[in-house]
């Protein structure tokens, strides 16, 4: 059975999303990316000089990789500065994807609803391929759906907090009413288990970076991650069993040994 | 004429391109995007884009990202 994640038009095995910042050094960051089976990775752009080396260093990465780039709009807190960001990515990268963020507040990182959907209608306008960090509000969901987003990506929690899926009841119900549109959980995922329990809940994939990068063996975190999101993914596809109140035994009942029929001397009379 | 770039006071001769701010300073290659005052600007107008004192330049580089 094939099972691809398509998004934009394009097909990808792995449905596991990184991130490219926050590890120990260059070298563990593209091992732990291999490690990861990403086909998708995270990039930004910031104000560099000439004589500084990174942008060369993460060009260099870029140019072997092969993966599909994503770059973002990190910090960015106007559609203003999103579309003049998005276009230098676009310059940059030679991508139209683009992982739009923008901030709405500065201590949970909370994407801003008003501004996001400003800046999505206008980026689709100019031929973006939009992933917008969103919220889990299932009407800004829609809202960036009607603007020309073909791809959703709901927080877990706030970016680098680990805590995972904060509102289940909410996510829930975007995969229940937007059962169509690829949903990426992205941001907030500490542990592998968060990861898959995302997958079994129906989501298409999940972006997350600090998780691994920050893990005290970020390679070994890497294919943690990966394995977690492919069995999440098989559970889903295979479909759970329902919950139930009371315990049912696994064991059959019948035959067992030891139990004999009670029977009372006056009944046999 | 002064101009701001990157957050830096830079000086360039009046009149100048985006072309000749960028070789003044030393950038080459194409790993880096420049936007005027907010405004992105594309690759294929920096010859053609004059600068004015005061304006604000941002020159960014591919850099890690979550």
């Amino acid at each position: 059975m094939t099972d691809k994640l398509k998004l934009y038009g394009k097909e990808f095995d792995s449905r596991l999303l990184v991130g490219t910042a926050l590890y120990p050094s260059p070298a563990v960051m593209r091992e732990s990316v291999s490690a990861s089976g990403s086909q998708i990775i995270t990039l930004s752009l910031r104000r560099q000089n000439p004589e500084q080396q990174q942008g060369k260093m993460i060009w260099d990465y870029i140019q072997e990789s092969g993966c599909q780039l994503l770059p973002n709009t990190a910090g960015c807190k106007t559609p203003k500065e999103v579309i003049a960001l998005a276009e230098m990515s676009r310059e940059i990268f030679a991508t139209d994807w683009l992982k739009l963020e923008v901030i709405g507040d500065d201590y949970n990182l909370q994407p801003d609803p008003y501004g996001l959907i400003e800046a999505a209608r206008e980026l689709v306008k100019r031929g973006f391929k939009v992933l917008p960090y969103c919220t889990d509000d299932l009407v800004v969901c829609r809202k960036l759906l009607d603007v020309g987003c073909e791809v959703l990506m709901p927080w877990g929690s706030p970016i680098g907090t680990g805590r995972g899926l904060m509102n289940k009841y909410n996510l829930q119900t975007l995969r229940e009413r937007l059962p169509d549109t690829p949903l990426i959980i992205d941001a907030g995922i500490g542990a592998p288990s968060q990861a898959g329990e995302a997958m079994e809940m129906g989501f298409d994939a999940v972006l997350l970076n600090t998780a691994i990068a920050k893990a005290q063996n970020p390679v070994l975190m890497a294919q943690a991650f990966k394995l977690a999101i492919e069995s999440g993914r098989a559970a889903r596809n295979a479909g759970l069993m329902l919950k139930r109140q009371t315990a049912s035994p696994s064991t059959p009942t019948l035959d067992m040994p030891f139990w004999q029929q009670t029977v009372t001397a006056g009944e046999n009379a | 004429m002064q101009l701001l770039v990157n957050g830096e006071n830079v000086n360039l001769n009046d009149g100048s391109s985006v072309a000749a701010l960028l070789q003044q300073l030393g950038y080459t290659g194409e790993t880096f995007a420049v936007a005027v005052n907010g405004d992105f600007v594309p690759r294929a107008i920096y010859d053609a884009t004059t600068l004015s004192a005061g304006d604000q330049l941002d020159i960014v580089a591919p850099v890690v990202g979550g």
